[in-house]
Formats: structure tokens, sequence, C-alpha cells
């Protein structure tokens, strides 16, 4: 059975991306047969993320429009032999994505692979009303912040309500993916914690991702972090998710805090 | 140094809770927007047409706003009526 799975957010820059590349790489290392698709129509970027720049040759837009036949779209991954992506139009706008034309193409892909992925652009337009209009499921990217977890909660409200699924009285499952998670500044009691997220947006867990400098770099060379240094806090963390994704039931990991000794030392005289 | 005795040092009170707290009310308040029509657009149409029965007015003159309290809510309607009505009235009449 094949999944529809949109990565969204609403608000920008909080890893919609990053958490597509890390979520598809992780699945198709586990053997799955998975397609990344970039919705962000004009401003794609899960190519470069993917490292794939220099191999697009059609797109999202020309297959929605007939120009190009799918499979001469598809990009195939040169690490992961059953991981591909399908990439965004940079030079034409999100209103070049017809309703039609996606339900055809999400079809298509329904009937090549396990897992569609599709990564939404940001904002609550056109574009990432496409990217989750067929989901099955949905992982909302946010962040320890005000601003990104109002616009999860907007997000949430959307994919409850103009989503195929919501439409037929079905549900989209959704999982709440924190990023950019930082265990000192939330011990600090400076970051919205994890249990404040999840009760104020009333949606189940699926991890926790560490900020981390791995992610940025793996970004730098154009590969999926969990692909990059699969040692890492951030891969593990992806990797488990990815799991969970699949129906396993992993332990939830909630990313320490390291301290040095200095700041032990600080801490426990102030204590 | 470390930022618990820093802030110690300096009296400074954790910030997430406040995050916590804002987030809440705010929300309460946009999620029971949502999916409603939208009210206060609906209420000025309907105020709009009766009145336009008797009088005519200018629609942009037409203003509805609801401000919110803890207590109760109010609801002002600010119509503008121009002033030659009375005297088109009596030429019709």
């Amino acid at each position: 059975m094949s999944k529809v799975l949109v990565v969204t957010s609403g608000k920008g820059g909080v890893g919609k991306t990053t958490t597509t590349a890390a979520l598809g790489a992780a699945l198709a290392q586990r053997g799955d047969k998975v397609v990344v698709v970039d919705f962000d129509v004009g401003l794609r970027n899960l190519d470069l993320v993917m490292g794939a720049e220099r191999r697009v040759v059609f797109d999202l837009i020309n297959v929605v429009q007939g120009v190009a036949k799918l499979p001469q779209a598809l990009i195939r991954d040169k690490r992961l032999e059953n991981l591909w992506l399908l990439p965004a139009s940079q030079t034409r706008d999100k209103d070049a994505l017809n309703e039609e034309g996606v339900r055809n193409v999400i079809a298509d892909l329904r009937s090549r692979f396990d897992w569609v992925i599709c990564d939404s652009p940001a904002g609550i337009e056109r574009g990432a009303s496409m990217a989750m209009r067929f989901a099955d499921e949905a992982v909302i990217v946010t962040n320890p912040e005000v601003s990104s977890v109002r616009d999860s909660d907007r997000i949430i409200g959307m994919l409850d309500s103009k989503t195929v699924r919501a439409e037929k009285g079905e549900r989209v499952v959704k999982h709440i993916l924190i990023t950019r998670y930082d265990p000192s500044r939330a011990s600090r009691g400076e970051m919205l914690s994890i249990d404040d997220i999840l009760e104020i947006l009333a949606t189940p867990l699926l991890g926790i991702i560490p900020e981390s400098q791995d992610v940025l770099k793996a970004s730098n060379v154009g590969t999926p972090v969990t692909l990059a240094n699969t040692d890492g806090a951030p891969a593990r963390a992806y990797i488990d998710a990815a799991k969970r994704l699949c129906g396993e039931s992993i332990a939830m990991h909630v990313p320490a805090e390291r301290r040095g000794f200095m700041d032990r030392l600080l801490r426990r005289r102030a204590a | 140094m470390s930022m618990g005795l820093l802030r110690l040092l300096r009296g400074n009170k954790a910030s997430a809770p406040v995050a916590r707290e804002r987030l809440q009310i705010l929300l309460a308040h946009e999620r029971g927007l949502r999916g409603q029509p939208d009210l206060l657009g609906v209420l000025r149409e309907e105020i709009l047409a009766v009145v336009s029965k008797h009088v005519t007015l200018d629609p942009t003159k037409v203003i509805v706003r609801l401000e919110r309290g803890d207590e109760v809510s109010t609801l002002e309607v600010d119509i503008e009526v121009p002033n030659d009505i009375e005297r088109k009235r009596a030429a019709v009449g």
C-alpha cells in the first residue's frame, strides 16, 4: 500500500526541505521505494538539498501540464537506487499547479512508489494547499517558538478541512516533528518545552530533531542528513522518526543537554 | 559563565511559560473563528440591506466592529447617513 505524505509547516525556514530529504532517504534505506516531490514552484530547493541540482531536465509543472511524461522528469538518487526526486519548476509560479493535473501525477506516483513525500512550500497559498490536497498523512514541522507553533495550528486546521480525505469525512494522519530543538535553552526555560507544544497542538509526536551543525553541513554538500553523518544526533532522530512512520514503536529520545565541566560546576553553585 | 547563574544574578525569569500562555489564549481565539462564516461580514451585509430599505446609504460608510472583552464584548455599528436624505424624501413625497 503506497502512502502520500506531506511535509508542511505554514512557517518558512523551519526545516521542511531538510526533513523531506532526510525522511525520504531514511525510508529508502529501509528498502521502500520512495519519491520526494518538490511543490515549492518558483523557489525549488529540494534538488539542491538532495544534490541533484545539475540533473534537472523536466519538472513537476511539465508533468502536470502534459509537456513531459512522469518517467522523464523523475531523477534517480546516485546513492540509493530506490530513492527518486521529482523537482519543482524554477521559472513558473504556483498558479501553474492545477488540481486536476496534480491529482493525476499523484495517482501515477502512487502506482510506482511505496512513499510519495510532498515537500510543501511555506504559506497557506496554492502551492501549500496542492501539496497537502491528496495526502494520507502529514508531518507538521514545528520549531519550539511561538510563531512556528501558531502557524502549525493553522496548518492543522487546513489538514482537517481542505484535504480530499477531510472532505470525504476521513482523517489525514498527523504527526508533529519538532526541529531545531536546543536542550540547553529548553532546560533554562527559554524555549517552549516539548510538552507545551504537544499540549497546545494536541497532535502526536513523530520525533525531536536537535539543533545541530550536521544539518547545515549536509545541505552544504547536497546529501540528506540521514546519509551524511549517520551517527550524528539529527540523523539518528530522523531514522527513528522514519521507523515510527512505518508503524514501529520506538522509544522517544529527548535530546539532553551536554554540559561542560565549568558549566556543571557553576550550575551546582548557583543551585 | 553558566546561564543559570547569570539568570540568578540578574533575576531574570524563564520566558517559555509566557510564550505558552500567550499561545494558548491566542489559539483558543483563532480556533473559534476558524471554519465559521465571517460573522462581521455577514452582520454588515444584513444591516446594510435593512437600513437601505429606508434610506440611501453609501455601502463604504457602514462600519461594523466587534471588540472582545473578558466579561462582555461590544458590537459597534457606525453608519454614516448623508444629510440630504430628508430633502430627497420630501422631493419624492
